[in-house]
């Protein structure tokens, strides 16, 4: 085992405070990612300090909104950028938004539009 | 404020020469370990299709009936992956690149197994 | 009445080897905002995991870039071992670490010449691509590939390295550690380098770190925080100390790396000392499941990667945050206040990977 690693479920309402703890005790921010698990999107917030890793996981419906983190984090807006544009997570207030030409794809929601397909078998083209 | 610091180096590039290998003239020498084009022992194959299957680009086809085995050269990304699923061990990777192509087909390489003698002598059959 | 302008830097540059685009608005010659734009070399790596094979899919990882590309196959496989509970082979372990330092050598090196360059020193560029030929050189005669190592498999390392050929590696690094001594003396202590990098793109160390900066970028700036400190792969035995300067200046970032150079051929020289003997591979069958987040020091910082499996042989997620993704906050706030002629001094020490931003 390298490392341990902590997972902390939360939700809507108390992401922020949350977030803002984190804040206020000198973590770092280092990613947000999130999953698209079939009807529901799982979002997780990674923070560090001295090598010490947690993680806060949110699962959201798709179209739910989410409150922006970046009024805490401003270097959230790339990732909430991304997770807009990737998976069509309603995230309002993003410090910079960049409203849907952070990437400019050919298919809207390019990551999850074409999960109907992960069932099919895999093809070596 | 030193003037001559990099005298050792200008001096080095007075006498030595061009850093630069003068290609096409001077060709390169590939040591014994660099990874290159993909050749085949098409008697020893079995035709089971494994490397195509894990080939990562899809650079390899295999085709049982007419005993065929085929690569795109140019799709290779001489990763060995074939040469080490490969259960007879056919496969061998020489230590230099494919030669260029002009045109796209010509980079398609297709080895054929020659005819074996029918069943009747099912021990000489197989290797 | 300064006149406000918005000039596009990029996607074609001469100073930036790949294409990232920025639009400076600037009054007069200085920067006032800069916004960056991304995505011209998306290539959707992450979407491909749904139809690859997960043992497989070590070569596209690999392939994420060309620069650090060893890490992101290590960080790939230490995931998926992980998950899967795989005890890789001591052995293995030590071998990785070996050509992970290599591989920070190189693109160090490649860094130095490309900041030189950026602001007219040619010389030094060529110079430092020729010291790096000599590590390419190693690289090759122990990997099989330059650039693209293709070394690293889940359950361990493809091939060895005898006893006999890390003794010479590790004295061809300490005659090449002489020469880089002196093309970097040369560097920094010259005038006009100094003129040109001190106090140009400042950024303190707590606002650093509440970006999210990680890296070179952040040790430049006083926080001692290197992700190598974690003890992945054989780090738990060698002993070092994260490189850190105090000033938060381009000089101090071209500093920091420059002794990180230093620093990684003396650990490649405790690891060939320390190595043990022993089979550098495990077989690995069946399937993952479960999740992990992997993270690894690259050269330019730490990367993390979230891998989550669920029992079947292509995995469910894969997520890269590559640390250019995470200093580009950090990037676009330097960049408020400097002049014009400044922007590719702070870009480039800010020493950006756009493949990997957009993997």
């Amino acid at each position: 085992m390298i490392e341990e690693q902590t997972t902390i479920a939360v939700e809507k309402d108390t992401l922020l405070g949350a977030v803002a703890d984190f804040y206020s005790q000198g973590y770092r921010l280092v990613q947000i990612c999130c999953t698209a698990l079939g009807d529901v999107i799982e979002i997780n917030y990674s923070f560090d300090r001295d090598y010490r890793f947690t993680n806060l996981r949110l699962t959201v419906r798709p179209g739910e909104e989410v409150q922006s983190v970046s009024i805490i984090y401003w270097c959230a807006f790339a990732y909430e950028n991304e997770m807009k544009e990737l998976f069509g997570v309603n995230i309002r207030n993003i410090a910079v938004d960049y409203r849907g030409h952070f990437y400019r794809t050919a298919v809207p929601t390019p990551f999850v539009a074409s999960r109907k397909d992960a069932g099919k078998p895999a093809d070596t083209d | 404020m030193s003037f001559l610091s990099m005298g050792k180096n200008v001096a080095r590039n007075l006498f030595e020469g061009p850093a630069t290998r003068r290609y096409p003239k001077e060709k390169r020498e590939y040591g014994p370990g660099s990874r290159g084009m993909i050749g085949i022992d098409i008697e020893a194959c079995i035709f089971c299709g494994l490397c195509s299957r894990r080939c990562p680009t899809g650079a390899l086809t295999v085709r049982k009936d007419p005993r065929e085995w085929e690569i795109d050269r140019l799709r290779c990304i001489f990763c060995g992956y074939c040469v080490e699923v490969c259960p007879k061990k056919c496969l061998a990777m020489a230590n230099h690149y494919s030669p260029g192509v002009t045109v796209r087909e010509d980079a398609v390489h297709m080895e054929r197994q020659a005819p074996r003698p029918a069943k009747e002598a099912p021990p000489e059959a197989k290797e | 009445m300064a006149q406000r302008n918005i000039i596009p830097f990029g996607p074609q540059h001469p100073v930036l080897p790949e294409p990232i685009h920025l639009d400076l608005v600037t009054e007069d010659e200085t920067v006032v905002e800069a916004v960056p734009s991304i995505g011209f070399v998306h290539r959707g790596l992450e979407k491909l995991v749904e139809k690859k094979d997960y043992q497989d899919f070590v070569y596209v990882a690999e392939r994420i870039c060309g620069i650090c590309s060893f890490m992101h196959g290590m960080t790939y496989c230490q995931a998926v071992e992980e998950i899967m509970g795989i005890a890789v082979p001591p052995r293995a372990l030590y071998l990785r670490t070996v050509w992970a330092e290599l591989s920070r050598v190189h693109s160090h090196l490649m860094w130095l010449g490309l900041a030189a360059d950026a602001f007219g020193f040619e010389s030094l560029f060529m110079n430092c691509w020729r010291l790096r030929e000599g590590v390419l050189d190693i690289i090759e005669a122990t990997t099989g590939g330059r650039v693209i190592f293709g070394s690293c498999k889940i359950g361990g390392v493809r091939r060895d390295i005898d006893d006999d050929t890390m003794k010479g590696i590790v004295e061809k690094l300490q005659a090449m550690a002489t020469e880089i001594k002196r093309s970097t003396d040369v560097f920094l202590d010259d005038y006009s380098v100094q003129h040109r990098l001190k106090d140009v793109g400042v950024i303190d160390g707590e606002e650093a770190r509440r970006l999210g900066t990680v890296g070179p970028v952040l040790r430049a700036s006083g926080i001692a925080m290197d992700a190598r400190k974690i003890g992945y792969a054989a780090y738990r035995d060698l002993k070092f100390e994260p490189v850190v300067e105090k000033a938060g200046d381009c000089y101090a970032r071209c500093r920091v790396r420059v002794r990180e150079i230093f620093q990684s051929i003396d650990l490649i020289a405790q690891a060939a000392r320390k190595m043990p003997p022993g089979e550098t591979a495990l077989k690995v069958t069946g399937a993952p499941e479960g999740e992990f987040f992997s993270r690894v020091e690259q050269p330019r910082g730490e990367v993390i990667y979230y891998v989550k499996a669920n029992g079947t042989k292509n995995l469910q997620r894969f997520r890269v945050r590559t640390p250019t993704f995470a200093n580009l906050p950090a990037m676009v706030r330097m960049l408020k206040g400097a002049g014009l002629a400044d922007v590719p001094n702070i870009i480039l020490t800010v020493d950006p990977c756009i493949s990997c931003i957009e993997r």
